[in-house]
């Protein structure tokens, strides 16, 4: 069996449950999406070798979500455990067909390794960007397989 | 004030539209996409309508379709690895033939322009020349290994047996096969764009390229021959290709086509912010060191990002596109 990258990462605590205010049940007001939601829908992915979320192994953050309604606009940044991490692509993947499937479709997504943690960082950011590559992906069912493992919420 | 007009708006394809292809006459053109269809459309009263549906062809994305320049032949590449040649010799379109021979994906397939070689290019890096050796058959001339990544277009010279493909790897290179032993051998590489160039188009006369890239620029590229009057060096004897234009600051997000009317030299782009933009060479601009000018800029053109833009080859300024958001739009380009 292959050992994973980084036998024994650190782990965070989880954030707290987003609280509903009043003016979320507000039907009448106009709700955009913000930073704490886009985090939402990441936050429980879990991480391809541990048994742990994206959120507990600080891969992704609320403060690496950047979100531009106006301009339909979703960047997101993550920081693989290790600068080594051979899963970082499949992360980053995982993190662009959670996002493809919950989001509208007229938002943009960007998914990239927060800058300064990955070996390979520019390698990784460049397969992430090329949605035809990503497309091809998405049609091989192994693949498809363990992101649906991934994103399946914990 | 130059402005595209809508002419008509196509729900086309379940998912992605990838790629669409005019026939040679203007009156038809295919069309392809996620959803492992071929859709073929012909002008009726009403507008365009589909004609004939090509299934089972393949049996994952297609990703591109291309009409040979006798318009009898379509080519379809598709990321099951396979291209496949369809014709109605038999009354209707049938696959006839599949050229099998890369790894993977196959992301682009062109005619040449006397219709007896075909090119193909995919994700194994390599660039296959094919050369039509009878009744649906088909030879395989060369197999090109000059990229070093995922090779994402392949284009035709307009009238000479002249390659370009264009690649993840950032480059575009040009192939030529040679008189004495009749190998194909890459006879220049165009290094100046910063990450992959998705797309290249010919201008009339072949003497020009022009490439767009996922970093937001588009390039103009001149071929200068051996004792070309400029001076600029040729090695080889082979003819050496120079960028002399960059269109950088208009786009914003990746440029996914490019396309030059062969008739009135327009430029349209297809880009990754839903724009479609038009481009034309300034009247006094220096052959050397050409200006183009942003002409007519289409917001939303599409809901989602356009993947191809293609000029009607009958002169009559009608431009098609198609997007990620499922459609079709066909454009009649005025400048008025």
């Amino acid at each position: 069996m292959k050992v994973a990258d980084n036998i024994n990462p650190n782990v965070y605590e989880k954030g707290s449950v987003r609280e509903v205010t009043k003016s979320d049940l507000d039907e009448e007001l106009k709700d955009d999406f913000d930073q704490r939601e886009i985090f939402d829908i990441i936050r429980n992915i879990s991480d391809p070798e541990h048994p742990l979320t994206l959120e507990e192994l600080r891969v992704v953050e609320e403060s690496n979500v950047i979100i531009d309604n106006e301009n339909n606009m979703v960047h997101v940044y993550f920081t693989p455990t290790i600068p080594h991490c051979s899963m970082a692509t499949l992360i980053g993947l995982s993190i662009r067909v959670q996002l493809l499937r919950a989001l509208p479709s007229r938002f943009k997504v960007t998914v990239e390794v927060t800058e300064g943690t990955h070996v390979s960082e520019h390698a990784v950011n460049k397969q992430l960007a090329d949605k035809e590559r990503i497309a091809a992906a998405l049609e091989n069912n192994n693949l498809v397989q363990i992101i649906n493992q991934c994103v399946r919420s914990v | 004030m130059a402005k595209l007009e809508l002419l008509q708006s196509i729900n086309a394809h379940k998912g992605i539209v990838w790629n669409v292809s005019w026939h040679p006459n203007g009156n038809i053109f295919a069309s392809c996409g996620e959803d492992k269809v071929i859709n073929l459309w012909s002008k009726e009263n009403q507008g365009w309508a589909v004609k004939t549906m090509l299934v089972d062809g393949h049996q994952r994305t297609i990703r591109e379709v291309a009409w040979s320049p006798c318009g009898n032949f379509l080519a379809s590449a598709s990321f099951d690895g396979t291209t496949a040649i369809w014709d109605k010799k038999s009354g209707q379109f049938e696959c006839n033939a599949t050229l099998e021979g890369h790894e993977n994906e196959v992301k682009s397939v062109a005619w040449s322009p006397s219709g007896q070689l075909l090119a193909t290019c995919g994700r194994d890096k390599s660039v296959w020349v094919w050369e039509v050796a009878g009744d649906d058959e088909y030879v395989c001339e060369a197999v090109l290994n000059a990229h070093n990544q995922d090779v994402k277009k392949v284009v035709w010279h307009p009238s000479l047996e002249v390659l370009a493909s264009a690649s993840y790897d950032n480059t575009v290179k040009i192939y030529k096969e040679d008189q004495l032993d009749s190998d194909w051998n890459c006879v220049a590489t165009l290094e100046s764009h910063e990450t992959t160039v998705w797309s290249l188009a010919f201008d009339k006369t072949g003497e020009r390229l022009a490439t767009c890239s996922a970093d937001n620029t588009v390039k103009i590229w001149k071929e200068y021959k051996p004792n070309n009057e400029l001076g600029v060096s040729v090695s080889d004897k082979e003819s050496s290709w120079k960028c002399i234009c960059t269109l950088s600051g208009y786009h914003t997000r990746t440029i996914y086509d490019i396309a030059w009317c062969h008739n009135s030299g327009l430029i349209a782009t297809a880009s990754g912010d839903d724009i479609i933009r038009i481009f034309k060479e300034a009247e006094d601009s220096d052959q050397d060191a050409p200006t183009f000018d942003l002409i007519c800029k289409k917001y939303d053109a599409h809901s989602q990002d356009v993947n191809c833009v293609k000029w009607n080859p009958t002169a009559n300024n009608e431009l098609v596109s198609c997007s990620d958001d499922g459609q079709i739009k066909i454009w009649k380009f005025l400048d008025e």
